[in-house]
């Protein structure tokens, strides 16, 4: 059973508030018990006030005095029960979201490039939200729930059996029927997650592109497909709304009926009088369990319904946390190391898709504080080789090592901090400019970070903002243009500086002249640093130490600008394409 | 935390008859907004009526000795009454449920639509995350409220005030209580909802920042981890994650106080009932039957206002998202093809005869902002290259995203065919010109589906024609054809077949004005050479804009840009003489031809 499994993945997360817990269920049942001990008071009372003349005033003075300690007891048991259950779910989705994140942290990007980020972002906002709601209202519901439906079966027997078992022998209808609906609901639920799912890619999608969509006049388009999307929806929410919401109506039918059957039995049983006869006022006990007895059915059913629905939510949540992490890094890898920069490929073979090669039998030494240059076609598997060299990715065969290491033996954070690399996607947290530079030396001074600023040629435009450093970027870079996130991103890097440089066409949304004088400030940064560049600029690929030519995965080519050059080769090719007009 | 500043910049009305604009979509489900509650109310009326019976049962059945056949009599009507209440109620889900899936269905569609019309400006200020969520849950927790108020608002009232209608028939002395207690009782209720609303709000906006982080990680994670700073950024979500429980809590605290509250004040009342009550059974104005009746409909109201309360929770929520996607349905989009323009259209006439004119324009993003472009003036004619060169942050792709209209100048004029683009229906505006936008954004679908984008009615060989004229055809052919199927943010494809998909997208419509932002940068030179010559081919106006004095020296104006500003335009044999910006990017690039100009 799939659904008992979640079921304990989700206990689980409950047990840390044992404690929380257990004290919420003893004030569920003091709340329940004195809750229910009211209504035999009230009995004891309606039987002292029997007719004209015949009433016991100072009796029922002191079954009022009864009742209202009872009522004071509750109302602050009912409270803290509250507030336990409060903080129990909050502290569960809390818990959740929080394994959840260091789970993403962890995935292996494989995982991250395959999955559309709307779906993951699913489900650790809308799905927990599921769970957190169904949680809250189980605990708020299941235990009085549960002590309320044992508690007046319990009163009910002490007053009186025969009535009692009227309403004990009718009562498993009310929970076959909560059964049966509830497992119909869980298969309509089902289908209505699924339909969300693939809608809410969509509105990602869509939403998130939403200038492409204008600048293409395509918003009819798109809305025609968000309205077929929505339609099936519309359909299949109908269905588990609908059938969930029949719960509640069986339920208090059936309660109806229990109530309809004490007033029946128990009224004769009062006026039969002798040995099992009941007293008016324990007829009106009766009733008002019989009353108070529909609620916890419903509840309890409502909170299956509901519970279904969230463990629906909750499988898909565990989904994400059961996705594969990368391989754990070796635990005798040292913590730091001193790398002076040699990166070697040795016969290094690599493909996404296992179906269709890629990268084949690449082979390269780099010594250290050489710059290797990488070009080619676009997608002959440049940004591959940077997925390798970063161990985003590992190699299917062959190695990679770096000052004679394989780098699956290093741990990932001391490999990838030896690197600083610019990519050609800039991306940016959303947070000041400052926290943007100082990504990966949080530690850094205002003096260090503007240092790095002005070497990226970032400083002026920086200043210019109108909170300077402490500019708030938003999401996605915001307002910034592409050309000043990239002068940011190599800013970031400046600020570490480690051993060995990527750049993945670090430069191509910066204008030429700020890229001149990047380009010295790279050169002197790259001075003892072993670089590689994936560019399409000359002036990068001509000082280069080693230029790797490639071409579908190959490298077909490999040696300096000149020599190249003179080989007439693709290299050549390449090269005098720039000057065509 | 930068979303509520954000947020609150887009409230255009005061925010509160936002919900009003909402309720419109409830009218297509009139019927069923009428039906459920109405089934519901009958179902309350025969609930009503059971105390009633028990009394009956009580003083005539046990205590005026009619024996046990008008016992078995009365209890037979019992469950008649379940049966018809029974009926009634599954109706009433029904049409609720209809009435709320259908209300939500409308919305989602209203929204998604009044998303699609946001001008860009607005699309900047909101942010996608907040959009995402306003299509989702926001939504979702709307539909949840209005099924619940559908079955219960009317029901709740009903039992309530019917329950002391009915206490007053049975004794007013006695019933007096009721008129105490139920105004009480609301004011618990709705005070502890006037509380907690507007803490909701702000629990779910912290809610859309986890939203933000948890996206931000997915979409960062190589950078995260090439600075190994995976454990800073789990802090941080962690951070993040506490404050909300924090709020959650809060509002839990206080929400937690409504049940015990509304208990406390039936008990009160019951106490109350059995004291006057049984002194009134004293002096003999009513029997021993009407303790139990009124007993039990202080009992009916306690059972409704647990379940109100719950449905306030439930609503304040609901009434929560629904403002927030009210905000967003009610705002006003800037550039709606309203009927401003459809009465400039009348009288339009052509101001001049260029295909693209720019008449002093400025641009600013934001009110107070620093200008993105000040007072440009240029003129285009028709079938003219024009390349548009400057430094990062210099306005090139502001003075681009003027010509569609994505943004509206904030000074000055800007004419397309010789009429300003104001004065355009957007589409009419947008059919002329095919924009290949500086991030290379396709979407999941064939690449069939993609092209089309451009043309819808494009027949497979105009598609073609503009894949290899985009210098895509490798790609198509590599991939197996147009009908291959682009994953979600086109993570199958590398970025430079990204770019050249979207430069045929641009180039099947066959656009009068063809604008390339910076469309070639993932590009290698020899592909970029290859279509700078297909381009060259085609009638349009083409404007290119690009860091690479290469892609532009070509063109047959070249439009050179500093920090918003126009500092030259001309030929490029004219700008390397005359525009000293001009001439220090392209001796940038090529460094070895510095002297031989000289």
């Amino acid at each position: 059973m799939k659904n008992k499994g979640t079921l304990n993945r989700v206990l689980k997360y409950i047990k840390k508030y044992t404690p929380k817990l257990v004290l919420s269920v003893i004030f569920a049942a003091v709340t329940s018990l004195l809750a229910l001990y009211i209504p035999i008071l009230v009995g004891n009372a309606i039987d002292m006030a029997v007719s004209a003349g015949n009433v016991d005033m100072a009796g029922i003075a002191r079954e009022i005095v009864k009742i209202a300690v009872c009522i004071i007891a509750v109302i602050v048991s009912q409270w803290l029960m509250n507030v336990l259950n409060n903080n129990i779910t909050y502290g569960v989705t809390r818990d959740m979201r929080n394994d959840a994140i260091r789970k993403i942290e962890s995935l292996p990007l494989s995982y991250i490039d395959s999955h559309p980020t709307g779906e993951v972002v699913s489900k650790v906002i809308t799905d927990v939200d599921q769970v957190t709601d169904g949680l809250l209202m189980g605990f708020s519901q299941f235990f009085t729930g549960i002590v309320t439906i044992f508690g007046t079966i319990g009163f009910m027997l002490y007053l009186n059996w025969k009535v009692a078992l009227v309403v004990i022998l009718i009562t498993p209808l009310s929970l076959i029927t909560a059964s049966f609906i509830a497992k119909k609901t869980y298969s309509f639920f089902g289908a209505q997650s699924k339909i969300r799912g693939e809608q809410t890619a969509f509105i990602g999608e869509t939403l998130g592109n939403e200038k492409v969509v204008k600048a293409f006049s395509h918003e009819e388009k798109s809305i025609e497909k968000f309205e077929e999307i929505n339609r099936r929806l519309e359909k299949s929410s109908l269905k588990a709304v609908f059938f969930s919401s029949l719960t509640n109506p069986s339920t208090r039918f059936i309660n109806n009926i229990v109530y309809a059957g004490v007033c029946l039995f128990g009224a004769i049983a009062v006026i039969s009088g002798g040995d099992g006869a009941l007293t008016v006022g324990t007829l009106s006990s009766f009733l008002m369990y019989a009353n108070q007895y529909t609620k916890p059915f419903n509840e309890i059913s409502g909170v299956v319904t509901e519970l279904q629905n969230a463990l629906a939510c909750a499988a898909r949540v565990f989904g994400l946390l059961d996705a594969q992490s990368q391989s754990n890094d070796d635990e005798n890898a040292p913590e730091s190391a001193d790398i002076s920069g040699r990166v070697s490929l040795d016969d290094v073979s690599f493909s996404y898709d296992k179906s269709r090669t890629l990268i084949e039998h690449l082979s390269l030494d780099a010594a250290p504080g050489k710059r290797v240059a990488i070009v080619g076609p676009t997608g002959c598997g440049k940004t591959t080789v940077i997925n390798l060299l970063m161990r985003f990715y590992d190699v299917d065969s062959g190695k990679i090592s770096v000052d004679g290491t394989d780098i699956r033996n290093m741990r990932r954070r001391v490999l990838r901090r030896s690197y600083g690399m610019v990519l050609q996607e800039t991306w940016l947290k959303s947070g000041t400019i400052r926290e943007n530079i100082a990504f990966g030396k949080p530690d850094a001074t205002d003096e260090e970070i503007i240092a790095a600023a002005k070497a990226a040629h970032a400083h002026s435009f920086i200043r210019r903002l109108e909170n300077g450093y402490d500019t708030i970027i938003g999401e996605d870079g915001g307002s910034l243009s592409q050309g000043q996130k990239q002068l940011l991103c190599i800013a970031r890097v400046m600020l570490c500086l480690p051993p060995m440089l990527i750049l993945d066409e670090a430069t191509s949304s910066i204008d030429t002249r700020t890229e001149m004088k990047i380009q010295n400030a790279f050169s002197s940064m790259m001075r003892g640093r072993t670089s590689f560049i994936v560019a399409h600029r000359l002036s990068t690929i001509r000082e280069a130490d080693v230029i790797l030519v490639m071409r579908d995965g190959h490298v077909i080519e490999q040696g300096k600008h000149a020599e190249l050059l003179e080989k007439g080769g693709f290299y050549s090719e390449l090269y005098n394409s720039q000057f065509k007009k | 935390m930068n979303t509520s500043p954000l947020y609150a910049g887009f409230i255009f009305d005061d925010g509160r008859t936002d919900l009003k604009n909402l309720l419109i979509y409830l009218k297509k489900q009139r019927r069923e907004c009428i039906l459920a509650p109405l089934f519901k109310l009958l179902e309350a009326c025969f609930d009503l009526m059971v105390p009633l019976v028990v009394k009956a049962i009580i003083d005539n059945g046990i205590n005026g000795g009619l024996g046990s056949g008008y016992i078995v009599k009365l209890s037979l009507i019992l469950v008649a009454l379940a049966a018809v209440g029974m009926a009634m109620a599954v109706a009433a889900q029904y049409f609720a449920a209809k009435a709320a899936v259908g209300f939500a269905t409308d919305v989602r569609s209203a929204l998604f639509s009044k998303m699609q019309y946001l001008s860009y400006s607005e699309i900047d200020k909101l942010g996608t995350s907040t959009m995402i969520t306003r299509m989702t849950s926001d939504v979702n927790q709307l539909q949840n409220g209005v099924n619940l108020v559908l079955r219960l608002f009317l029901r709740a009232p009903v039992i309530v005030f019917g329950a002391a209608i009915m206490a007053f028939t049975i004794d007013a002395q006695s019933a007096v209580v009721f008129a105490v207690v139920i105004p009480l009782l609301s004011v618990v209720v709705f005070g502890i909802m006037l509380i907690t609303i507007p803490l909701y709000k702000k629990s779910q906006s912290g809610v859309d920042t986890l939203l933000k982080k948890t996206k931000e990680n997915l979409d960062g994670a190589r950078v995260i981890r090439a600075f190994a700073r995976e454990d800073s950024e789990i802090d941080e979500f962690d951070k993040h994650n506490a404050a909300l429980t924090k709020i959650q809590l809060f509002v839990g605290r206080i929400s937690a106080l409504m049940n015990p509250l509304t208990y406390l004040l039936i008990n009160a009342a019951v106490i109350f009932i059995v004291y006057i009550g049984a002194r009134r059974v004293d002096g003999g104005f009513i029997l021993q039957g009407s303790i139990v009746a009124l007993y039990n409909y202080m009992a009916q109201i306690l059972i409704e206002l647990i379940k109100l309360a719950n449905l306030i929770i439930t609503t304040s929520k609901a009434i929560a998202c629904g403002n927030r996607i009210g905000d967003i349905i009610s705002g006003v989009s800037q550039t709606l093809d309203g009927g401003d323009s459809k009465i400039a259209r009348n009288k339009i006439e052509k101001k001049n005869d260029y295909a693209v004119a720019f008449d002093n324009v400025s641009l600013k993003y934001t009110e107070g902002g620093d200008e993105a472009l000040c007072g440009v003036s240029f003129t285009v004619s028709k079938g003219e290259t024009v390349g548009v060169i400057g430094g990062t942050g210099s306005g090139k792709t502001s003075l681009v995203n003027l010509i569609p209209a994505f943004y509206r100048a904030s000074g000055g004029e800007v004419t397309v065919d010789g009429v300003p683009v104001d004065d355009y229906d957007k589409k009419e505006l947008l059919k002329k010109i095919g924009v290949v936008p500086q991030k290379a954004v396709l979407f999941s679908g064939t690449i069939r589906e993609n092209i089309l984008w451009g043309n819808e009615s494009a027949t497979d060989d105009e598609i073609n024609r503009a894949i290899i004229s985009a210098q895509a055809w490798d790609v198509v052919d590599k991939k197996g054809g147009l009908d291959y199927v682009i994953e979600q943010d086109a993570r199958n494809l590398s970025g430079g077949q990204r770019q050249r998909l979207t430069i045929a997208r641009a180039l099947v419509k066959n656009p009068e004005i063809l604008i390339l932002d910076d469309s070639a940068s993932a590009l290698d030179y020899a592909t970029d050479a290859a279509l700078r010559s297909a381009i060259k081919e085609l009638d349009s106006t083409v404007f290119v804009v690009s860091q690479r004095a290469s892609s532009v020296m070509f063109a047959d104006k070249i439009i050179v840009l500093d920090d918003g500003a126009l500092v030259g335009v001309g030929t490029h044999d004219e700008l390397i003489k005359s525009c000293e910006p001009y001439r220090e990017i392209y001796f940038s690039q090529y460094p070895d031809e510095k002297e031989a100009v000289r």
